[in-house]
């Protein structure tokens, strides 16, 4: 039967206290703090990382679809999917959607993927959900919005939750819209999107869902569904539908240190769900926004045997808290920072991007057949792909050998001030990986005083500027933590 | 070793621009200037030049910015570029085409109106797929004094003081040079100081960032006499293009430049220098940052692995030094206008032998070594040229 077969989940490094907008603006302060997508980041390289959280040692190889949602695409015209399934390592004879615009599309995604599962055309399909939505400054949805990525692989093995049974309801109510050249949300009254919006909504498709299958609130251990700003909303919706508000799945926690994550954030609840769910649990899980989709889910032993991940609880745990708002302000473009003086960069060539998005996006590299030298080549000179070992000198004969999941030592390091970047000073290290193979590379999420030779590196998937309008992404080394 | 430019070609005439943020001057007055100061130390003409090469980075492409400037009459010209070596280059191309026995008088040019590109210090390192790191020049030479402090376990306050003692020195010689572009005396607790352009390396490590030209006449050495008493003969020149492995594999130790020690034997040999440290009276390396001129001491084993630190506080390279290094500022000082710097490396030691440096001048030199890189640590062309009389 059709079901989850793993989780994953990405939260920013970077968290702001809710109360640094206040002392920025004034007003009134929301309890908690929000996560920020660094500079570097956005819904692309956010679903990539959760999806390697869900991942872990699956080969992204055997999955036959990757549907990616998200209100807050880079691009209007163009799918981000198809990057995304370069950098998962998947098949080029697979499905990738994807689907943009609603808040429920998290949730549409999951049952599209169910869909195609129970229909026979995929066995198995990852979902991702990211979002890194903005509201205009000095208002108070600033505060509750937070940036995050959910990520769930559907499959017909080894399935840890099997979907049960979904329902779906359309609702046409405007309560938060962003226009196509608006790059800020905008909202109606609260009270009429509550009470006549989420407040009634939430509970028919709860409601719907159970009356269709026959089952009645008791019969479930979890009731899990996005939440608003007000928490109490939500709570309220589970009551009316004829929960108990100890089988909730608390909204609390993802708010008071997250905040509210768009699309992402029915699935970042489920994979908090699942993280303490136990063999037998029922799980009703639902997403919303102009409508809802909603699933049952029946969690299986196999959930006892799913290997370690960092998830939602390991995410939160790993936190790096601002010092200014300020930050907040030029990483996501509000306010303009100066310009470099000097020259604009070159544009980055599309042909080369396109001939070497295996290296670059997939960080892929070579090992060579004859002496075994494993070798990435970061492209810095004209000199990409590699044709030549630079041990041995063999020619084009080579196996294919992937670093994005390899460890590494810090060799050597800089921290530039010359370099333009976001948040100076740019931290460069040289890195030795486990298992073999050299190269240079941008270290994100850092603390410039915590670096030394011998630090311990992972890679992240990152975007490296954006160029007329194009996001070009590759990967940075971040310190393991 | 098959053949040896030893002794075959000589140097009669040298000019050289005064470096610097020459904010009135454009290409063409950097390659005029120099050019015609050394025709006329050559005592000949324009129309005397059978052939010339041209040495720049940025300022131009093709022969063509040479000429023009000159308006040379149709004759056959050669832009070349090594990066940072390209001066050498321009020499090299002279040198062995004289040597050949294909022309007689040969113009070697190098020019870089470097401050036209509008910035600080080099555009930052890019690649095609907009994907670089992003990492300043400074950068990648930081982290070679980031590997050496590491290695020869020296503290941040042992390392930088180390380099900055460097900065002090070449400083001292600017000072003395009317033609550098940095021409003011520093103190070790400026350069420790000074705010910090890419970790460990601070604003006194990086060499000027400068405009400037320089060219040298280069002729046969059997007709040298016939332009000047005193020619200055090319002894060795060597050049060596890493293969870029250094940033690909893990056993590049990143304290040391390969380029630079294999060039520096190379020359050595074709020379005839079995003693390095003995033998040469004085050399201008490409001290682009203070940590370039440290390695390049033990890679041109002027001093032992590792053991840099004992010579500079030993004040073995300082002007009154057994080996004076950069006695006219070097790259530090004189400053670095790209495609320039490889032919005023070897401007000084010809001012030296000629006994026209002033207040530099060093007691009786017999030869001196210019070493001219290229590119970063870990992927360089190095050119090492041994000037003598």
């Amino acid at each position: 039967m059709a079901g989850i077969v793993s989780y994953g989940a990405y939260i920013p490094w970077h968290r702001m206290e809710r109360q640094k907008c206040v002392s920025a603006w004034g007003g009134f302060g929301m309890p908690g703090e929000k996560a920020v997508a660094y500079f570097d980041e956005d819904s692309v390289t956010m679903a990539v990382e959760a999806a390697r959280d869900c991942l872990g040692d699956i080969d992204g190889r055997t999955i036959d679809g990757l549907y990616f949602a998200t209100t807050t695409s880079p691009y209007k015209e163009k799918q981000c999917a198809a990057i995304m399934a370069i950098a998962l390592d998947m098949r080029r004879d697979i499905r990738t959607i994807d689907v943009n615009t609603s808040l429920r599309a998290g949730a549409s995604a999951f049952g599209m993927a169910m869909d195609a599962i129970q229909a026979g055309s995929a066995n198995s399909v990852l979902v991702t959900a990211a979002d890194i939505r903005m509201a205009a400054p000095a208002g108070m949805t600033e505060q509750g919005l937070g940036d995050g990525a959910g990520a769930i692989l559907l499959g017909n093995d080894n399935v840890i939750a099997e979907i049960q049974g979904s329902y779906s309801i359309t609702d046409e109510l405007v309560g938060t819209w962003r226009a196509a050249d608006d790059t800020f949300i905008r909202s109606w009254e609260d009270r009429m999107i509550m009470d006549e919006g989420y407040g009634k909504v939430i509970p028919e498709a709860l409601m719907g869902i159970m009356k269709k299958y026959n089952l009645e609130p008791k019969d479930f251990a979890k009731v899990v569904f996005d939440s608003p700003v007000d928490g109490r909303k939500h709570g309220k919706a589970a009551v009316a539908a004829g929960f108990d508000p100890s089988q909730v799945q608390d909204p609390f926690t993802l708010f008071l240190n997250v905040g509210l994550t768009g699309c992402a954030q029915s699935l970042m609840m489920l994979v908090s769900a699942l993280e303490s769910a136990k063999p037998g649990d029922k799980i009703l899980f639902a997403g919303s926004g102009n409508g809802v989709d909603a699933f049952i889910l029946q969690v299986t032993d196999a959930i006892e045997k799913l290997p370690e991940r960092r998830g939602i609880t390991g995410h939160l745990a790993s936190k790096k808290m601002m010092d200014n708002y300020n930050a907040y302000l030029t990483w996501r473009g509000i306010v303009p920072q100066e310009e470099a003086r000097r020259p604009a960069k070159t544009p980055a060539r599309l042909s080369a991007m396109w001939r070497e998005n295996k290296q670059q996006i997939g960080l892929w590299g070579i090992k060579c057949k004859q002496c075994g030298t494993i070798q990435y080549d970061d492209g810095a000179a004209a000199t990409t792909p590699i044709r030549v070992c630079a041990k041995c000198g063999a020619q084009d004969n080579f196996d294919d050998y992937n670093f994005a999941n390899k460890k590494a030592t810090v060799f050597s390091y800089t921290h530039d001030n010359l370099a333009p970047v976001a948040d100076p000073p740019a931290s460069v290290v040289l890195i030795d990986f486990e298992g073999g193979g050299r190269a240079f590379f941008d270290l994100t999420d850092r603390d410039p005083a915590e670096l030394e030779v011998g630090t311990k590196v992972e890679m992240t998937f990152r975007r490296m500027q954006i160029n007329r309008g194009l996001s070009v992404y590759h990967w940075k080394a971040r310190p393991v933590r | 070793m098959p053949g040896s430019i030893k002794d075959k070609v000589a140097i009669v005439g040298m000019g050289c621009t005064r470096f610097g943020e020459l904010w009135e001057k454009g290409t063409t007055d950097l390659i005029v200037e120099p050019v015609n100061e050394a025709l006329a130390d050559a005592g000949i003409e324009l129309k005397d030049i059978e052939a010339a090469w041209g040495g720049t980075l940025f300022s131009g492409n093709g022969g063509r910015t040479v000429s023009e400037a000159l308006r040379l009459q149709y004759k056959p010209v050669t832009r070349v570029e090594n990066a940072c070596g390209s001066g050498h280059e321009a020499i090299r191309g002279a040198a062995y085409a004289v040597a050949a026995g294909v022309y007689d008088i040969c113009l070697a040019v190098g020019y870089e109106k470097l401050k036209d590109e509008g910035q600080s210090g080099l555009p930052g390192m890019q690649n095609r797929t907009g994907t670089h790191y992003e990492s300043s020049m400074p950068g990648v030479f930081a982290m070679m004094a980031t590997r050496y402090f590491n290695r020869y376990g020296l503290t941040p306050e042992e390392g930088k003081t180390m380099l900055g003692k460097i900065s002090v020195k070449s400083h001292h010689n600017g000072s003395l040079n009317p033609k550098a572009h940095l021409r003011r005396e520093i103190k070790l607790e400026q350069v420790l100081n000074a705010p910090i352009i890419a970790w460990p390396l601070g604003l006194f490590d990086c060499c000027g960032v400068s405009d400037g030209g320089a060219a040298a006449i280069i002729v046969r050495a059997d007709m040298a006499k016939n332009f000047t008493d005193t020619p200055v003969y090319i002894k060795a020149l060597q050049i060596c293009a890493g293969p870029t492995s250094g940033r690909l594999l893990t056993d590049y130790d990143y304290t040391h430049v390969e380029e630079s020690y294999r060039a520096g034997i190379a020359a050595y040999a074709e020379a005839g220098v079995t003693n390095p440290r003995e033998e040469i009276s004085m050399a201008e390396v490409h001290d682009c940052f203070s940590i370039t001129e440290a390695v390049t001491m033990e890679d041109l084993q002027f001093s032992p692995r590792g053991k840099v630190r004992d010579d500079i506080e030993a004040g073995t390279f300082e002007l009154s030094g057994q080996l004076p290094v950069q006695p006219d500022g070097g790259l530090k000082c004189f400053g670095h206008p790209i495609g320039a710097s490889g032919i005023r490396m070897i401007y000084e030691p010809y001012l030296q032998f000629k006994g026209r440096a002033g207040d530099r001048q060093l007691k009786d030199p017999k030869l001196a070594l210019a070493h001219n890189m290229g590119n970063e640590p870990y992927a360089p062309v190095v050119s090492c040229c041994i000037v003598g009389l």
